[in-house]
C-alpha cells in the first residue's frame, strides 16, 4: 500500500445469459498497490452492481480468484495493479479459458473439481515432504506429526493456460494430474496410476511448461506430470515382469 | 398424514447460511440458499482461519470460549479435510503480558480448554522462529482452517441432503402475504439479470454484516454497524502452529500459518459502508510491527496480500431479545411482529455448527416441529462435491 495514485482503465470482459460477450471499460482511481481483485470489486461498489466475479479468501488460499490479466492467468487477489500496468494504463480482465463462463468473470468449476475429487488428493498433507523435491531442505526439518494445507488451491489457472486443453476438454489437466500424482507420492494406490495412463491422462501432455508459469501456488504441475509419466512407466516395466500386483 | 416437507429459504451463504442449509436439510426439510455472490464472497471467506480453540476468550468471556473449545473439538472430527491442525501457543512477551499468565491459566481450567505450559526453550524448540525473547508460554489446541474448503465443506453435506445453492441469486425485497407475514423473497439472477419470487415457509436472513441491509424497508429491523479488521499475508511458513500473544483480545494479536503462508491479524474499528471497506496503510504497517514482534523473521519475508473483513456488530438499541447471547439470533415475530423470518448474524466461523444448529432448532419450533440436531456427529461430505453435478448422490 502507499499514497501514490494511479489512474487506469480497467477493460472488463461482460457476458449475461445467452446475450453475446462484450467488453466494458471503467476509469478507476487506483493505489498502485493495491490488487487487480480490488479494482474489480470496486467495480461492483461503486461503478456497476450487475458485475458477477469470484473470490473469497483475498489472500491466495481458496483459489477462487483466477482471471485473466492483460492475457495472462493470475491469482487476482495477489497481483498488484502496479505489476500489470502503468499510471494511465490498462488492465484487461477475462474469465480464465478453457472453463464454461457463467457469468462476466466467473467460470463453472464442476468439470475440474470432479476430476480432483477423482483423484482423492487430500488438501491437508504432512509439512514434511510437502514441498517439491527439489525444493533442498524447506520443511525437512518438521516435526513428522505436523500437516498443512497443500499447495494446489484448485484455482484453475494451468488449465485456462494449458494449450492441449483448449482443443481436448477430456484431457484431464495439470492440476489433475499433478494432484494424482501427489495422492499417489502419499497413498501409493496404483490404480491412479492405470487412472492416468491414458490418451487423456499423462501422454497427452506437450511438455511446454506453461502450466508451471502460470501457477500461483508452488505446485510446478509441469513437474509433477514429468514425475508421474516416470511412474506410470515404472509400473509398467515391473507389470511387464509380473513384479506389479 | 404424509408429510409434506417444510421449505426453508435460506439468504446468504457464509459459514452460517452454509452451516444452517445442511442443518435443516439432514432434518428433512427442503432448503434453498439465496447467496448474492459465490460461497463464502462476504466475511466468511476473508477470515483469518483460526480454528479457535477458545484461549483467546477463557478470561474475558468464557461463555464463548467453552462453545469454541467444543466446536473445535467437532469440527476436528467432521471436517478433518480442511483443517491443519498442529495446536497454538500463547506467548508472553512482555512483563505485563507474563502477568496475565495466571488469569489466563485459571480461565483455560474453568472452560475446560487442555493446555500446557512449557519452558521458553521448549517453546523454541517446537517453533525455531519464535521471537527468542518470550518469557511465558503456554500450548492450546488452536488449529487453522482454509475458509472457502470449510464453507463448501457444509454446502456440499447440503447439497447431499438436497439443499438448492443459488450462487449470484440476489436477495431483493422480502415478500409479504398482505398480512404481517413474510411467504419468500424476490431474487435477481445476476448472470442473466431476471429475477422471479421464490416462495417458502420460512425465510432464515444470514447475511451477517449485511443483515440490517436485506431487512430494509420490510419492518423488520436489526441494527448493523460494520467493524472490519485488516490482515496480512506474508509469502513464508516460518511457524506450523498459531502464535497468540498472552494478552486480553486485542489488535494484531495473532499469527496464523496456512499453506506456506503466514496470515496476521487484526484490528477493529466501525465502517459506513459494508459493501467496500479499503484496507489502510496505516493498519498493514501496525500489522507488520505486531507480526514482527511475535515471529521477527517476518522482516524477511514478503508480503503476498493485505486484505479486511467487516463483524456485524450489532446495536445495543436492538428491539427483540436475542436467543443466544454467543451470537445473535432474533425471531422477527417476538421482536418486530412480523412472522416467518429469522435473522441469524454474528458469532465465529469456529462455531457455525452450533449455530446452525440452534437457529434450525428455532425453526423447527416455529414449524410445531421436532426433530433433533445430527451434525454433530457425522463427517461433512468432501468440499469438492459442492460443484459435482449431483452434489456427490451415486
Ligand atoms: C477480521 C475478521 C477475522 C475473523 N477471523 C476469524 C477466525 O480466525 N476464526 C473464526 O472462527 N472466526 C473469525 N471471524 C468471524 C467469522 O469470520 C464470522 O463469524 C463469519 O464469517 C460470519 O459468517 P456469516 O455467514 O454469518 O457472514 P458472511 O460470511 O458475511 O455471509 C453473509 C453472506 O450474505 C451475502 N449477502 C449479503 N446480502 C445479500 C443479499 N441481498 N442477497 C443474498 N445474499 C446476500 C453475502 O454475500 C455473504 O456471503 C473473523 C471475523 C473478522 C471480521
Ligand atoms: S506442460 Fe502439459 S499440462 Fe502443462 S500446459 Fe503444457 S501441455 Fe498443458
Ligand atoms: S496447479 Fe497451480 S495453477 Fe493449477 S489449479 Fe493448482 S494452484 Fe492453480
Ligand atoms: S480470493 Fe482466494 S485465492 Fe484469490
Amino acid at each position: 500500500m502507499s499514497h501514490e495514485r494511479w489512474t487506469v482503465t480497467f477493460i472488463v470482459s461482460r457476458r449475461k445469459g445467452e446475450q453475446p460477450p462484450h467488453f466494458q471499460s471503467f476509469q478507476l482511481e487506483v493505489d498502485p498497490d493495491e490488487y487487480v481483485l480490488d479494482g474489480v470489486e470496486r467495480i461492483w461498489a461503486f461503478h456497476d452492481r450487475s458485475l458477477v466475479f469470484r473470490h473469497a479468501c483475498h489472500h491466495s488460499t481458496c483459489g477462487a480468484c483466477g482471471m485473466l490479466v492483460n492475457g495472462v492467468e493470475k491469482l487476482t487477489c495477489i497481483t498488484p495493479i502496479r505489476s500489470v500496468t502503468s499510471n494511465g494504463g490498462k488492465v484487461k480482465v477475462e474469465p480464465l479459458r478453457n472453463f464454461p463462463v457463467i457469468s462476466d468473470l466467473s467460470v463453472d468449476m464442476s468439470t475440474f473439481y470432479t476430476r480432483m475429487e477423482e483423484t482423492c488428493a487430500p488438501q491437508v498433507v504432512p509439512v514434511r515432504g510437502s514441498a517439491l523435491p527439489y525444493e533442498k531442505g524447506l520443511f525437512e526439518q518438521a516435526d513428522p506429526a505436523y500437516e498443512r494445507l497443500a499447495d494446489c488451491i484448485e484455482c484453475g489457472c494451468c488449465i485456462s493456460a494449458c494449450p492441449v486443453a483448449v482443443t481436448t476438454p477430456e484431457y484431464q489437466g495439470p492440476a489433475v494430474l499433478a494432484a494424482a500424482q501427489q495422492a499417489f507420492s502419499l497413498t501409493g494406490h496404483a490404480g491412479l496410476l492405470e487412472k492416468m495412463d491414458g490418451a487423456d491422462g499423462v501422454w497427452r501432455c506437450h511438455s511446454g511448461f506453461e502450466c508451471t508459469a502460470v501457477c500461483p501456488s508452488n505446485v510446478d504441475p509441469a513437474w509433477r506430470i514429468m514425475d508421474l509419466r516416470r511412474k506410470v512407466i515404472g509400473r509398467r516395466i515391473k507389470r511387464l515382469f509380473g513384479l506389479a500386483k | 398424514m404424509a408429510f409434506s416437507k417444510p421449505h426453508i429459504i435460506v439468504i446468504g451463504a457464509g459459514f452460517t447460511g452454509c452451516a444452517l442449509a445442511y442443518d435443516l436439510a439432514r432434518r428433512g426439510m427442503d432448503v434453498t440458499v439465496i447467496e448474492r455472490g459465490e460461497i463464502a464472497s462476504g466475511t466468511s471467506g476473508r477470515t483469518h482461519g483460526l480454528l479457535h480453540s477458545g484461549g483467546r476468550y477463557c478470561v474475558s468471556d468464557q461463555e464463548s470460549a467453552v462453545e469454541c473449545i467444543q466446536e473445535n473439538i467437532i469440527l476436528r472430527k467432521i471436517a478433518r479435510q480442511c483443517i491443519e491442525f498442529n495446536g497454538g501457543l500463547f506467548v508472553a512477551l512482555t512483563e505485563e503480558d507474563a502477568a496475565y499468565a495466571p488469569r489466563f491459566a485459571e480461565g483455560a481450567a474453568a472452560c475446560g480448554i487442555e493446555i500446557e505450559q512449557i519452558s521458553p526453550q521448549e517453546a523454541l524448540r517446537l517453533e525455531p522462529n519464535l521471537n527468542p525473547k518470550v518469557l511465558t508460554v503456554f500450548t492450546v489446541p488452536d488449529g487453522s482452517f482454509d475458509p472457502l474448503r470449510l464453507a463448501l465443506a457444509f454446502a456440499a453435506s447440503g447439497r447431499y441432503f438436497g439443499a438448492q445453492f443459488h450462487p449470484y441469486h440476489e436477495a431483493q425485497v422480502l415478500v409479504f402475504d398482505g398480512q404481517r407475514r413474510v411467504k419468500g423473497v424476490r431474487v435477481l439472477n445476476r448472470t442473466d439479470g431476471s429475477t422471479r419470487e421464490v416462495h417458502g415457509d420460512l425465510v432464515v436472513n444470514a447475511t451477517g454484516a449485511w443483515a440490517g441491509k436485506v431487512l430494509a424497508g420490510s419492518g423488520a429491523q436489526v441494527n448493523v454497524t460494520p467493524t472490519p479488521g485488516v490482515m496480512v499475508a506474508y509469502d513464508r511458513r516460518l511457524i506450523n502452529r498459531p502464535i497468540n500473544r498472552l494478552t486480553p483480545p486485542s489488535d494484531g494479536d495473532i499469527i496464523i500459518p496456512q499453506r506456506r503462508m503466514m496470515v496476521i491479524g487484526t484490528t477493529s474499528y466501525e465502517a459506513e459502508d459494508v459493501d467496500y471497506i479499503p484496507v489502510e496503510d496505516e493498519q498493514v504497517q501496525q500489522m507488520y510491527s505486531d507480526a514482527v514482534a511475535l515471529v521477527p523473521g517476518v522482516a524477511g519475508c514478503r508480503m503476498r496480500g493485505a486484505y479486511m473483513s467487516a463483524r456485524p456488530l450489532v446495536g445495543k438499541g436492538q428491539s427483540g431479545r436475542s436467543l443466544a447471547r454467543t451470537f445473535k439470533c432474533f425471531d422477527h415475530l417476538e421482536a418486530d411482529g412480523i412472522d416467518g423470518l429469522v435473522t441469524i448474524t454474528g458469532g465465529k466461523a469456529t462455531t457455525c455448527r452450533v449455530m446452525a444448529e440452534k437457529t434450525a432448532d428455532l425453526v423447527c419450533k416455529k414449524l410445531g416441529l421436532s426433530i433433533a440436531c445430527e451434525t454433530h456427529a457425522y463427517a461433512l461430505r468432501s468440499y469438492r462435491d459442492y460443484y459435482t453435478p449431483n452434489g456427490g448422490r451415486p
